[in-house]
């Protein structure tokens, strides 16, 4: 895959969605592409962080420590972006993040990530209004658990 | 040292200075002679008053035989010639002799002053900084080295010409003589008083510079200060302040000087004015003859040049005087160490034994605040002792004045019955030894700093007899200056005081104790990025090519592993390096090829052509460069991703932006040379796996393959040596041991690939028994600028392990590790702990927290120590140290 499709497929992201391409092409040179092979974990649980990901390829599952046991609690494929809470507000990682599969990514390093979004605000914007809806979806969850609980 | 330049010149070159006399007037005749033979030259033998043949005269003496007047005029000319050439040759002697003499006594004068700064107390450097020492040792003594030969010569020759020139005045006409010097009191007078003033400015000159040097070195030590605070400005107030400062006192000092000079000047050339008025006056009444007064002018000529130089070496031994005065009392501080405790070398140095005993000891400071209060305590040289303090209680200056570092105010410290501040330094320097907050790493390698412990006195001569006979040829000179006598290339080394029996042995040693400070793994590590000589070390190389193949069957004994480094291969391209590296394939040596500029190399030029490649690399060279210009265009130019990423530096993508606006792809072959070797550099540095830029296609591949071979077959003899191709079975000697064993590219696209490799060679290289060997080449890495290329933390510990391979009966720690984390001061001390059973360990301490391993706990407050004992004992319930600290 070249520099080329990295940045087709970035602009699908939405994420980068408003980013013009020639600052995605950067973005695509600046960082690195590896694989992670089945079963390598991408980031672990406790660990600073130093980059973001992007899945570019393959499936990763998000798992969460509980009492000494990784439970699985989402999973991560192609086109998501992993890892980029913990460079965000910089805690320890809050998740490992094991391939599934021989799994591409992207791998977009703190201070490029810093950079780009101070350079473009918009990609601001979009991580904001990503954030938003995650918190949005566990808010709604964590409603439903607690109706659950006082049934 | 002497106090004045007079006394140190006689003491030390008085002999060279009587030579110096005797052949300054050895010279006098033929001198004498090269003036007076051109007149015979014209009066006698060219003029002829009388007619020839004559007698033979010269400088009016009959000679006793007669002459014609050609042949005379020949001998005298053959004569002047000799006299021409003898005057010459002593001029040349006398010189040359002169500026032995000088140097001789600078060199001597620079070594007794260095090895002062070697034996001044540390109070010292509190007041003097090393921005003033240096200047005083190398520039200021400078100026004495030219007047040292001068001192006495010139004014003895001078004065006896002018003496002699005056007595002849004299007994022709004495009334004419006293005219001639009637003016000498007038500046004999004025003269001295003028040049104490000069002298006076000449001190506050040196002091301004002086200071100026200090504030110089002080401003680079604190510069990061400069940069935190904006303080650029203020410190450019402060210089130009400095300058203006000298200038004013040069200025005086210029005007004063010349002053001086135009005075005396003026004096001289009143001289043949007293004689026309005064010696006119008597002619015009008869009373005195025309030829006196003639005679007694050229006589007062005669006299002007001795009396000029002796005026002006008056002046220049004065500055010498102030100057040599400056500097020697710089050099003699209070409590300046006695020469006996760095020199004198004990018959035989017996091992630590017995107690450190420290009786009623006080060390106050220059305000006179006492750091330790007539302290006393006692524990034994088996014991290891944990000294508990507060910052403010003196551990910090107990563990000091033990050491020898600094001399108490009062009291006494004996340790193993040897009084500290009596005992030679060849005992506490080698039977003991301090790791404190000031330790230092020289500018070498590591394995030198390691080892500096263990340099304390010459043990062999060089045994290269070539060197050691060009050392034996230097050592008569030595002498002459007083300079040590001990060959700096010598054997120094004492590897049996480290333990080892044998020299081969001490690497061993060494790594013994890089293990201890937990300085192994760095040092392994600087070991696998450094390069050894295949031919001196052979062995060495064999066991790395062998390395070399024990890692390759362990990469492609997994899947996993086989895909973290992609090998060199003469039929593969390798899509891991960069397109100049697949085309060389081997590593260059010296600057026949750089890689970073392989598009304008003639040869790789030459190869292209022959390859059909050329268009291609320009085209893509084209590519690249659009490709980089779209990037980066928009970037800031000291943005971080110009360094991290672009092939171009920002300064040079305008001129790129040029070229590319001037031609486009179809028109390629407008491009000048230098511009189409600066595009054809560009693809040269390609590396396909992690560049991604879809350039670099099966095809183009394949041409590369291609001209690899072509590059190979063809390379021409003057280059045969400067690329060292790829060779799964030979050694590189060009590159690191890494690399060696590597024999590929870490892959860029798989996760971890770096780590998961070292941690892979880490057990290749163990299972091959190189570790060690490895750390040895570590220990060649260069530390830099006081050790500016190692961390706070390694440092430290470089200079711990350099008090422990001297393995010394006393050891004190003196906050020596605060950079070093606190789980690895606690590894570090457990270790030491166990290496010190039956020796004395000394380790100072804020708070008792680590306190409880040792055999001896001593509890200090307010200089004093205020209890001491085991560590169950002062603790008690658990919080009694604590207690007692508070």
């Amino acid at each position: 895959m070249s520099l080329h499709d990295e940045v087709e497929l970035l602009r699908t992201i939405p994420l980068f969605a408003n980013i013009e391409p020639s600052k995605l092409k950067l973005l695509a040179f600046t960082s690195e592409r590896l694989t992670f092979r089945q079963g390598q974990d991408l980031c672990r649980q406790g660990d600073m962080g130093d980059a973001a990901f992007i899945i570019i390829d393959g499936e990763a599952d998000v798992l969460v420590e509980n009492g000494g046991k990784l439970t699985s609690v989402a999973k991560a494929g192609k086109h998501s972006v992993v890892g980029e809470i913990a460079i965000l507000c910089d805690v320890p990682r809050t998740a490992t993040v094991r391939a599934l599969s021989d799994v591409t990514v992207l791998r977009i390093s703190k201070e490029l990530f810093f950079r780009l979004v101070r350079e473009f605000p918009s990609m601001g914007l979009a991580i904001m209004r990503e954030l938003a809806a995650r918190l949005d979806r566990t808010t709604s969850q964590l409603t439903r658990a607690l109706g659950r609980i006082t049934e | 040292m002497e106090q004045s330049i007079f006394r140190y010149i006689l003491r030390y070159s008085r002999k060279d200075q009587i030579l110096l006399v005797i052949l300054a007037v050895a010279s006098w005749p033929a001198q004498y002679a090269s003036y007076e033979l051109p007149k015979s030259i014209v009066n006698d033998a060219i003029q002829a008053k009388k007619p020839y043949p004559k007698e033979a005269t010269l400088f009016k003496f009959g000679l006793g035989f007669e002459v014609e007047q050609i042949p005379w005029l020949f001998v005298l000319c053959a004569l002047f010639l000799g006299v021409i050439l003898a005057n010459q040759y002593f001029k040349y002697i006398n010189n040359k002799f002169k500026g032995i003499t000088g140097e001789r006594m600078l060199r001597r004068l620079r070594f007794q002053l260095y090895g002062r700064v070697l034996r001044f107390p540390q109070a010292t450097f509190r007041n003097m900084s090393q921005g003033e020492i240096i200047p005083m040792i190398a520039v200021e003594t400078e100026a004495l080295g030219g007047f040292i030969g001068d001192a006495f010569a010139v004014p003895v020759f001078n004065g006896g010409q002018l003496l002699v020139t005056l007595s002849f005045l004299f007994v022709n006409n004495w009334a004419m003589g006293l005219a001639a010097i009637a003016l000498y009191p007038v500046q004999l007078m004025v003269t001295p008083r003028q040049q104490r003033k000069v002298n006076r400015l000449g001190k506050e000159r040196v002091r301004h510079v002086r200071a100026l040097s200090d504030r110089i070195g002080e401003v680079v030590q604190g510069v990061e200060e400069v940069h935190v605070h904006d303080t650029s400005r203020y410190e450019r107030a402060d210089f130009s302040r400095r300058l203006g400062l000298i200038y004013g006192v040069r200025l005086k000092i210029y005007e004063r000087k010349f002053a001086i000079k135009a005075f005396n000047n003026l004096i001289q050339q009143l001289g043949p004015l007293m004689f026309y008025v005064i010696g006119g006056y008597f002619v015009i009444k008869g009373q005195m003859e025309i030829g006196t007064l003639l005679a007694a002018v050229s006589a007062q000529k005669d006299l002007a040049g001795p009396w000029k130089e002796i005026l002006n070496n008056y002046q220049i031994q004065e500055d010498a005087r102030i100057k040599y005065e400056q500097v020697v009392s710089q050099f003699d501080p209070a409590g300046l160490r006695d020469e006996r405790l760095l020199d004198e070398e004990p018959a035989t140095i017996a091992p630590l034994k017995g107690e450190v005993i420290a009786n009623n000891v006080s060390l106050k400071d220059d305000q006179d605040v006492a750091l330790v209060d007539g302290l006393s305590v006692k524990f034994g040289l088996d014991e290891r002792v944990a000294v508990v303090g507060q910052s403010g209680s003196g551990r910090e200056y107990l563990a000091q004045l033990i050491a020898h570092l600094v001399d108490p105010t009062a009291g006494s410290i004996s340790v193993s019955g040897h009084d500290v501040v009596k005992a030679p330094e060849a005992i506490t320097g080698r039977r003991m030894s301090y790791v404190g907050p000031g330790g230092f790493v020289f500018n070498t390698s590591i394995g030198d700093n390691l080892y500096y412990g263990l340099k304390h006195r010459l043990l062999g001569p060089n045994p290269n007899p070539v060197a050691n006979a060009e050392y034996e040829a230097t050592r008569s000179e030595t002498i002459s200056s007083g300079n040590s006598l001990d060959d700096y290339h010598g054997v120094w080394l004492d590897h049996a005081a480290a333990g080892a029996g044998e020299a081969k042995q001490l690497s061993s040693v060494a790594l013994n104790v890089l293990e201890q400070v937990g300085l192994t793994d760095d040092v392994y590590n600087f070991g696998l990025r450094g390069t050894i000589d295949p031919k001196s070390h052979p062995q060495t190389a064999e066991a790395v090519l062998k390395a070399r193949t024990a890692f390759k069957a362990r990469l492609d004994g997994d899947a996993a592993t086989a895909r973290l480094v992609e090998r060199f291969d003469p039929a593969l391209f390798n899509e891991n390096a960069t397109v100049g590296e697949n085309l060389v394939f081997g590593t260059p040596i010296g600057d026949g090829f750089n890689m970073d500029r392989l598009g304008e190399n003639a040869y790789v030029l030459s190869v292209l052509e022959k390859t059909g490649l050329t268009q291609r690399m320009v085209q893509t060279g084209h590519q690249v460069a659009a490709t980089m210009v779209e990037l980066f265009a928009d970037l800031p130019p000291d943005h971080e991703f110009f360094q991290q990423f672009s092939f171009i530096k920002s300064e040079d993508l305008p001129e790129y932006q040029a070229i590319l606006s001037r031609t486009d792809k179809e028109h390629l072959d407008q491009l000048k040379p230098e511009e189409r070797g600066r595009l054809m550099s560009l693809p040269f540095l390609l590396v396909q796996a992690r560049h991604r830029l879809g350039i670099i296609d099966k095809d183009f591949q394949d041409a590369i393959l291609k001209a690899r071979k072509v590059f190979a077959d063809n390379l021409p003899d003057d280059l045969r040596q400067a690329v060292d191709f790829h060779d799964s079975i030979k050694y590189i000697a060009a590159s690191n041991l890494q690399d060696n064993i590597l024999f590929g590219k870490i892959a860029y696209g798989e996760a971890e690939s770096a780590q998961r490799v070292g941690t892979l060679m880490a057990e290749v290289v163990q299972a091959a028994g190189l570790h060690d060997t490895v750390v040895e080449v570590g220990l060649s890495f260069q530390v830099g600028v006081a050790g500016s290329r190692l961390t706070p933390a390694q440092r430290q510990r470089l200079i711990l392990a350099r008090s422990l391979i001297k393995r010394p009966d006393l050891l004190i720690v003196n906050d020596g590790l605060s950079a070093v984390d606190p789980a690895g001061q606690g590894r570090i001390l457990e270790r030491l702990l166990e290496a010190f059973k039956g020796r004395c360990l000394l380790w100072t301490m804020p708070n008792a927290e680590r306190a409880g391993g040792f055999d001896r706990v001593l509890v200090m407050k307010g200089g004093k120590v205020v209890a001491a004992g085991r560590f169950a004992e002062l603790n008690g319930s658990g919080n009694g140290i604590a207690q007692m600290l508070a």
